[in-house]
């Protein structure tokens, strides 16, 4: 009786994709009525975790992964997110996966509603069922009242503001019948002040019902608040596993970003000061990524580096000014006016973007490599173009194109076998690469990059950012670097500005401590402090 | 106070924009064509009773997110040769009636499976693939009616064949079943003929089509209507319940034509399920319903406008510039024209949701 297993355990999980290792030997248990906190950095493999768990498609499709996981002592394997479900193991996810133009009720009981019998049954089956509304509402108001917060069941949830939407999703995990262990994705991401201090309330009552739950998040003052135990994940593997009460926030912050990169690797600061780049009360709707209210000054000469979390808006701020995006606000180039919303004025301004989505926007997939390089600058700036019948006609110059290709197949080391080789025929730090020689053609004043080193090998990584400092020093051109990465913003940068929520939290010199820049992600310092 | 009017009344003008156009239209044009009221409210009654069941036909795979199904077509394909075969058999009245439609539906079943498979490998395509799709089956019904008919299938009446010994001929005389529905309940008020019977049929599928919306499949096609992926993730057979949305329609728009064409009385063998499509979707959205929102409402309002429309333009026209062409042309332009309006309005309101949700971002920080 002692001995009575864990209700969850998961052991010596691992997981690649592709050769790239993202989780090694990952073990951990949680008990009924358990609170555990599951923190670390974007990539360190929290997500992938809880898919292993949930047998997602996506794990499955890429080769499964190692280890075992036993649901009260016995070992399990889903295959998709419903077997799981059907042992009692919830998700709530960080996107809402609620129906906009239902109630609350159809919501929480999509696809349990109850039904009554009719006789068109008797031919065509179940589905033909009436759902019977008055039971519906009495399990919707039952599993709403579960969590301990008032709700109108009947409101649509395109009405409903978001804390509201947080729980319905919770409410519709609680409502299944048999649920034990329920898993909330950084469920407070969304929620104000207050309606995170509900939420935190009615997780405790839940896990006092006996309960377990696995809580997922980047404010760590909350998982400090509210957790039993606190899991602490980076690079793919259990940096400290730790009862909440012997842990202060601050080792968590450590724990999480780690790493510290040599004082030698970095260079010495730099004394820049002349602005080039205004942006004032910048917007940008972009999904996902939605810029709030960015203001921010870019120094001539420097590398900018841009931080902070997934989803936090960092990614809005190139793509807003570049003109991708829906967005508002002013942008000034050397006190100039640059319209928003009008991606050639800003090509034609020099300044030139390195997209997140090289295979989307950043590349021609089906084109050669000569064609991506000289691209943009054939279309804003009429090079790469040979006047035919004096000047009535131009036609590509194919020969000026290889030419400058083959200069950044050399410089920039990009493995091919000629400049011909079209572009999706590359590896991912490859078309990377040639995404950069295609914004340097441009020539540009301002360089937008955009999570150069998302998905590329680690020699890659290193070339890719040693080019970029490389042209900085020889061209002197302002570089923008945005990643999600703080040490690759740290080995590269001068400064690095903080994003969270849409705004800038922060700016401090690349030669801070990395858990300065952690604290301030988390949102768990205010400005003032974190400068000191 | 009266701001707030203002906005509520032009919000009402911008989601009506459609059927307040077309009331502008017809309010214009009934003066105009100089018919008296008993003669219009007459033909009113005639082609609400002649097209609803055919409009009604569409609204479940709008429900569905299907979009408006263009492959309706193919059902009134189906009860087209369900008709052919009972006036080969010579069968009279209701019975041919009920015949037909029995016919109708293994044929309904099958096309309607076929166009859900294939609407289910273009998701978010629906509505050109259904369109498309129609213009090749009306190949294959050309083939089985003008070649098969006759030949492989056994048409015994000389009446049906083409003279050279097969096929069916362009006009098919639907006299066994002219009107039978129609003059079931025969009702007279105010010299206004009412065909009772076909006003009893029409509730059956408005009270069946609400009935289904209750039931558990149709609450599911609702949320896949909204969003697939959640209800997927929600363990929803979605394609599946996709492919009954459209056989269920296509069954719906069999009987449908099998009530146009007794009616009208002449079965235009080659045509008129062509027409029937593009029609029953133009008086829907003339209705006020869009691609992802159709209601039974929609669908009276659509036909009465809509069809009052074509009864008026020819005699407007010929009054206004001497010409009853105007009114000819006045009707196909308007049925495409009002599908393109519906088709930009819907993609408009997709670009205002997305300028309003930058505006809002640009108010929330004004509000600091």
């Amino acid at each position: 009786m002692k001995e009575k297993a864990p209700l969850l355990e998961m052991r010596n999980i691992t997981k690649d994709f592709s050769g790239n290792i993202v989780l090694k030997d990952v073990s951990f248990s949680i008990e009924p009525g358990e609170i555990l906190g599951l923190v670390g950095e974007n990539g360190a493999g929290k997500t992938t975790l809880m898919k292993i768990l949930f047998g997602m498609t996506v794990i499955h499709e890429t080769g499964g992964y190692g280890g075992e996981i036993l649901l009260n002592g016995k070992p399990v394997m889903y295959s998709s997110p419903l077997e799981a479900l059907d042992d009692g193991i919830g998700m709530v996810h960080q996107e809402f996966s609620l129906l906009p133009g239902f109630t609350a009720t159809e919501n929480i009981l999509l696809n349990r509603e109850s039904t009554k019998y009719n006789f068109v049954t008797e031919l065509f089956g179940d589905r033909m069922r009436t759902l019977d509304r008055v039971e519906m509402k009495e399990r919707a108001e039952k599993a709403i009242e579960k969590i301990g917060v008032k709700l109108d069941e009947q409101t649509l949830v395109s009405e409903m503001p978001v804390g509201h939407k947080q729980f319905t999703e919770i409410a519709r995990e609680l409502e299944k019948s048999n649920v034990k262990l329920l898993v909330l994705d950084e469920p407070t991401a969304v929620l104000t002040e207050s309606e995170a201090e509900i939420l935190l309330h009615s997780m405790r009552r839940l896990s006092n019902e006996g309960i377990a739950i696995i809580f997922i998040s980047h404010r760590l003052q909350e998982c400090k608040d509210i957790t039993d135990k606190i899991l602490v994940l980076r690079d793919g593997c259990i940096i400290q596993e730790k009862a909440t009460s012997e842990i202060s926030v601050k080792e968590i912050a450590q724990a999480m970003v780690g790493r510290e990169i040599k004082a030698s690797l970095r260079d010495e600061a730099r004394d820049i000061h002349k602005p080039l780049l205004n942006i004032k009360n910048l917007w940008v709707d972009m999904p996902g990524e939605t810029v709030r209210d960015i203001t921010l000054d870019i120094n001539e000469g420097e590398i900018l580096g841009i931080g902070g979390l997934a989803g936090q808006g960092k990614l809005g701020i190139p793509n807003g000014v570049m003109g991708l995006y829906n967005s508002g606000g002013e942008v000034l180039l050397k006190g100039e006016p640059i319209p928003l919303n009008n991606p050639l004025y800003a090509l034609n301004s020099k300044m030139a973007f390195v997209s997140e989505d090289r295979r989307e926007v950043g590349l021609l997939l089906d084109e050669p490599i000569d064609w991506n390089i000289a691209f943009s600058a054939m279309q804003v700036q009429n090079r790469f173009l040979k006047p035919v019948f004096g000047g009535l006609v131009k036609l590509r110059d194919e020969k000026a194109m290889e030419e400058v290709a083959d200069h950044y197949i050399e410089t920039l080391e990009i493995k091919c076998m000629s400049s011909k080789q079209k572009a999706k025929e590359l590896s991912g730090g490859n078309q990377q690469k040639v995404c950069l020689a295609k914004a340097f053609t441009l020539e540009p004043e301002v360089l937008f990059v955009s999570e150069p080193t998302r998905g590329i090998d680690v020699g890659a990584k290193k070339i890719v950012l040693d080019t970029l400092k490389r042209y900085n020093r020889e061209k002197g051109t302002t570089i923008v670097i945005v990643s999600s990465e703080l040490e690759e913003l740290r080995s590269i940068s001068d400064r690095i500005a903080i994003v969270d929520d849409g705004k800038v939290v922060g700016i401090l010199p690349a030669t801070e401590p990395s858990t300065a820049f952690g604290l301030l992600m988390l949102g768990t310092v205010n400005n003032g402090e974190a400068a000191k | 106070m009266k701001k707030l009017q203002m906005k509520t009344i032009l919000k009402f003008a911008e989601n009506n924009a459609v059927p307040l156009l077309f009331l502008v239209i017809v309010a214009f044009g009934i003066p105009l064509s100089g018919f008296s009221m008993n003669y219009l409210v007459q033909e009113i009654i005639v082609r609400l009773s002649r097209n609803s069941f055919l409009v009604l036909a569409l609204l479940i795979p709008i429900m569905a997110g299907m979009g408006l199904n263009f492959g309706m077509v193919l059902g009134a394909m189906g009860g087209q040769i369900g008709l052919i075969f009972i006036t080969n058999w010579n069968i009279v009245g209701l019975p041919g009636i009920g015949l037909a439609m029995i016919i109708s539906i293994p044929l309904s079943i099958i096309l309607g499976w076929m166009t859900g498979k294939i609407l289910n490998k273009a998701k978010g395509r629906e509505m050109v693939t259904s369109f498309i799709l129609a213009f090749f089956m009306n190949g294959v019904y050309q083939l089985v009616v003008l070649y098969g008919m006759g030949t492989v299938i056994p048409i015994s009446n000389s009446s049906l064949i083409l003279s050279r010994g097969y096929g069916i001929r362009n006009t098919v005389n639907l006299i066994n079943i002219r009107q039978t529905l129609d003059r079931l309940i025969p009702l007279k008020i105010a010299g206004i003929q009412v065909p009772v019977a076909t006003f009893i049929v029409i509730v059956i599928v408005c009270v069946f089509i609400v009935w289904f919306r209750k039931t558990k499949l149709g609450q599911d096609m609702r949320a896949i209507g909204q969003d697939m992926g959640v209800a997927e993730a929600a363990g929803i057979n979605v394609e599946k319940t996709r492919i009954i949305a459209i056989v269920l329609s296509t069954i719906l728009a069999g009987f449908g034509m099998i009530l146009y064409l007794q009616n009208i009385g002449t079965l235009n063998t080659y045509n008129s399920h062509e027409q029937v499509g593009m029609f029953s979707i133009a008086a829907l959205l003339v209705g006020g319903a869009s691609v992802n929102k159709g209601k039974i409402s929609n669908v009276f309002l659509g036909v009465i406008l809509f069809h009052l429309m074509f009864v008026i333009s020819p005699m407007a026209g010929k009054n206004l510039i001497g010409q009853a062409q105007l009114g000819e042309f006045f009707r196909v332009f308007v049925s495409y024209g009002i599908i393109s309006i519906a088709l930009v309005l819907y993609a408009y309101r997709k670009l205002r949701a997305k300028e309003l949700s930058g505006s809002a971002l640009a108010n929330a920080q004004e509000e600091k």
